[in-house]
């Protein structure tokens, strides 16, 4: 019989948000395990070693491993119990407890936890996802792939090669790849504006003088061992490509920075409702799902592009696990119109004592001296302008919402306008 | 047409200091720069040195000879001229760490001789975990 034992929150997965959350939950005196597959704590972020994060929650410009750290060396400090080189195998659930099986290197273990959280991170989109037809040969590989190989094995997957798609993570890998002393054909991008932040094309790509091409895509993947070349055609309006205009480049990788999905397997497994929208589970505002006792945080919750944004998301998850209620939460749905790709929160708690609540969005198109209302049914909530508004750039916004507001069972709509 | 008295050059630059990315408009007239667009005084210090001396701070990795580690990031620990990236990445490429040095250790002290140094971003030489 295996024994069973018992903490108040499990975390799963120590990224950023796993950490953060791990810490919040022990700061509020809950028992606390951290489980982590990998041999060391700290998710992607080992592998991100440009800088630019923690700008908005130190005020200082980090790299990645350095982040990381910040919350990796509060740990010994704390009572979270953590482990390395440990796989969850399975989840069960038990009235409101959840019932853990996890693969450690002593062997299986079982855990009873009264709190879990999902902090499992995301996943890249790969070449079978976007259909890049062809050869199934080497050098086809995503950007975070690439970023391992040259950051954390000391190995440049490339020579020269294409980018296709212009997420953050392939912008700084077009960087970090020429620094390398690769060279980088160019980036291509299907949609007519870039993925990724302007910043990061203005510091990644400006400033080697990388092609960014906008409205092209890859259409064929040439070579036989390895890849030797790949065909570009333009696209038209839906993104279809234009018969006449294919060009062959050669080059000996295709590296995809083509998009992130919440990784939901172990929440799908339990029953977590998912928002279709975001791909990650539907919350509130706690980042409690919609089973009782089980929360989910950082890019598992919906992909984000400030790591700051992913601590403070892990931060409410941790606390509101480590203090939980079995009171109703009277749910207010929140809902959003097609001027937004998503809002999170998806839920209100009506019941709940603060009055602000934090709630992240992305806008559906570029727009400019955009407003953003919150409305239930015809009465007008919240207002505000924003000077630029794009895809790419999550906005966070705090709105002061009064129990009296959230009364009935309307929900609250977010809607923009130019 | 338009008639130009003075010598006006105007150019878009996209300001990197924090996520917020403002487009800034700046217009030179007589060497005197007015920037347009940011929404704090970094973003105009930013874009008056974009236009006179660029700068920018290096992250890249060095080897070691530990086979757990075969590389360990490292940052400038200020910002280097942009000139000078390509030049510092390729007189790091010329190091090996044979320490098991911390975050904040110096590899590199007046790298190319920029008065910056070069220090270490990561533990994981040091960590047990």
């Amino acid at each position: 019989m295996i024994q069973e034992l018992y903490f108040d929150v499990t975390v799963i997965g120590a990224g950023p948000a796993g950490l953060a959350a791990a810490l919040a939950s022990d700061h509020e005196g809950a028992k606390t395990l951290l489980i982590e597959r990998e041999a060391r704590l700290g998710g992607i972020l080992k592998q991100c070693i440009h800088d630019g994060f923690g700008l908005v929650r130190f005020g200082e410009k980090l790299s990645g491993p350095e982040y990381a750290e910040r919350f990796i060396e509060q740990l010994p400090d704390s009572h979270v119990e953590v482990w390395t080189l440990s796989f969850v195998s399975e989840i069960k659930r038990e009235k409101n407890e959840s019932l853990l099986t996890v693969i450690t290197r002593e062997g299986m273990k079982r855990i009873r936890t009264r709190s879990l959280i999902l902090a499992t991170g995301c996943r890249e989109r790969t070449s079978r996802q976007i259909g890049v037809h062809g050869r199934h040969c080497a050098g086809v590989l995503t950007a975070g792939t690439a970023q391992y190989y040259t950051n954390i094995l000391g190995k440049l997957p490339t020579k020269r090669c294409v980018i296709l798609g212009s997420g953050d993570i392939g912008l700084i890998m077009a960087r970090r790849l020429t620094l390398e002393g690769a060279k980088v054909v160019g980036v291509y991008e299907a949609k007519p504006t870039p993925s990724g932040l302007m910043r990061n094309v203005s510091q990644c790509l400006w400033d080697f003088d990388i092609p960014l091409q906008v409205s092209k895509t890859v259409t064929r993947v040439i070579g036989d061992a390895r890849l030797t070349a790949v065909e570009i055609a333009s696209v038209d309006a839906c993104m279809c490509p234009i018969k006449g205009t294919e060009e062959i480049i050669p080059c000996d990788a295709l590296i995809l920075s083509v998009g992130l999905i919440p990784e939901n397997e172990l929440a799908e497994s339990i029953g977590v409702p998912i928002d279709f929208k975001t791909k990650g589970a539907v919350v509130d505002e706690r980042n409690e799902t919609l089973l009782r006792g089980v929360f989910a945080c950082g890019n598992a919750l919906h992909v984000n592009d400030l790591v700051d944004y992913v601590s403070e998301s892990g931060e409410v998850a941790g606390k509101a696990a480590a203090s939980p209620t079995n009171r109703s939460r009277g749910l207010v749905p929140v809902e959003c119109d097609q001027s937004l790709l998503y809002v999170v929160p998806q839920r209100l708690c009506r019941n709940s004592e603060e009055m602000e609540r934090v709630f992240f969005f992305r806008s559906a198109r570029d727009m400019d001296n955009a407003t953003l209302t919150v409305a239930k049914g015809e009465q007008v909530l919240f207002t505000k302008k924003f000077a630029h508004l794009r895809p790419p750039e999550m906005e966070r916004i705090p709105i002061t919402l009064s129990k009296k507001e959230l009364d009935g069972n309307l929900p609250l709509r977010f809607h923009l306008e130019e | 047409m338009t008639e130009q008295k003075n010598q006006t050059s105007a150019r878009e630059i996209v300001c990197i200091v924090c996520p917020n990315g403002c487009r800034i408009q700046c217009k030179e007239t007589d060497g005197q720069i007015v920037c347009n667009g940011q929404k704090c005084m970094r973003g105009k210090e930013y874009a008056i040195a974009e236009l006179t001396h660029p700068m920018r701070s290096l992250t890249t990795s060095v080897r070691t000879v530990f086979p757990d580690s075969p590389v360990v990031s490292v940052r400038t620990s200020g910002e280097i001229e942009k000139s000078k990236l390509i030049d510092v990445t390729k007189a790091l490429g010329q190091i090996i760490v044979d320490q098991r040095i911390k975050i904040g250790d110096i590899i590199a002290e007046n790298i190319c001789d920029t008065g910056i140094n070069v220090i270490c971003t990561s533990d994981r030489l040091v960590h047990p975990y």
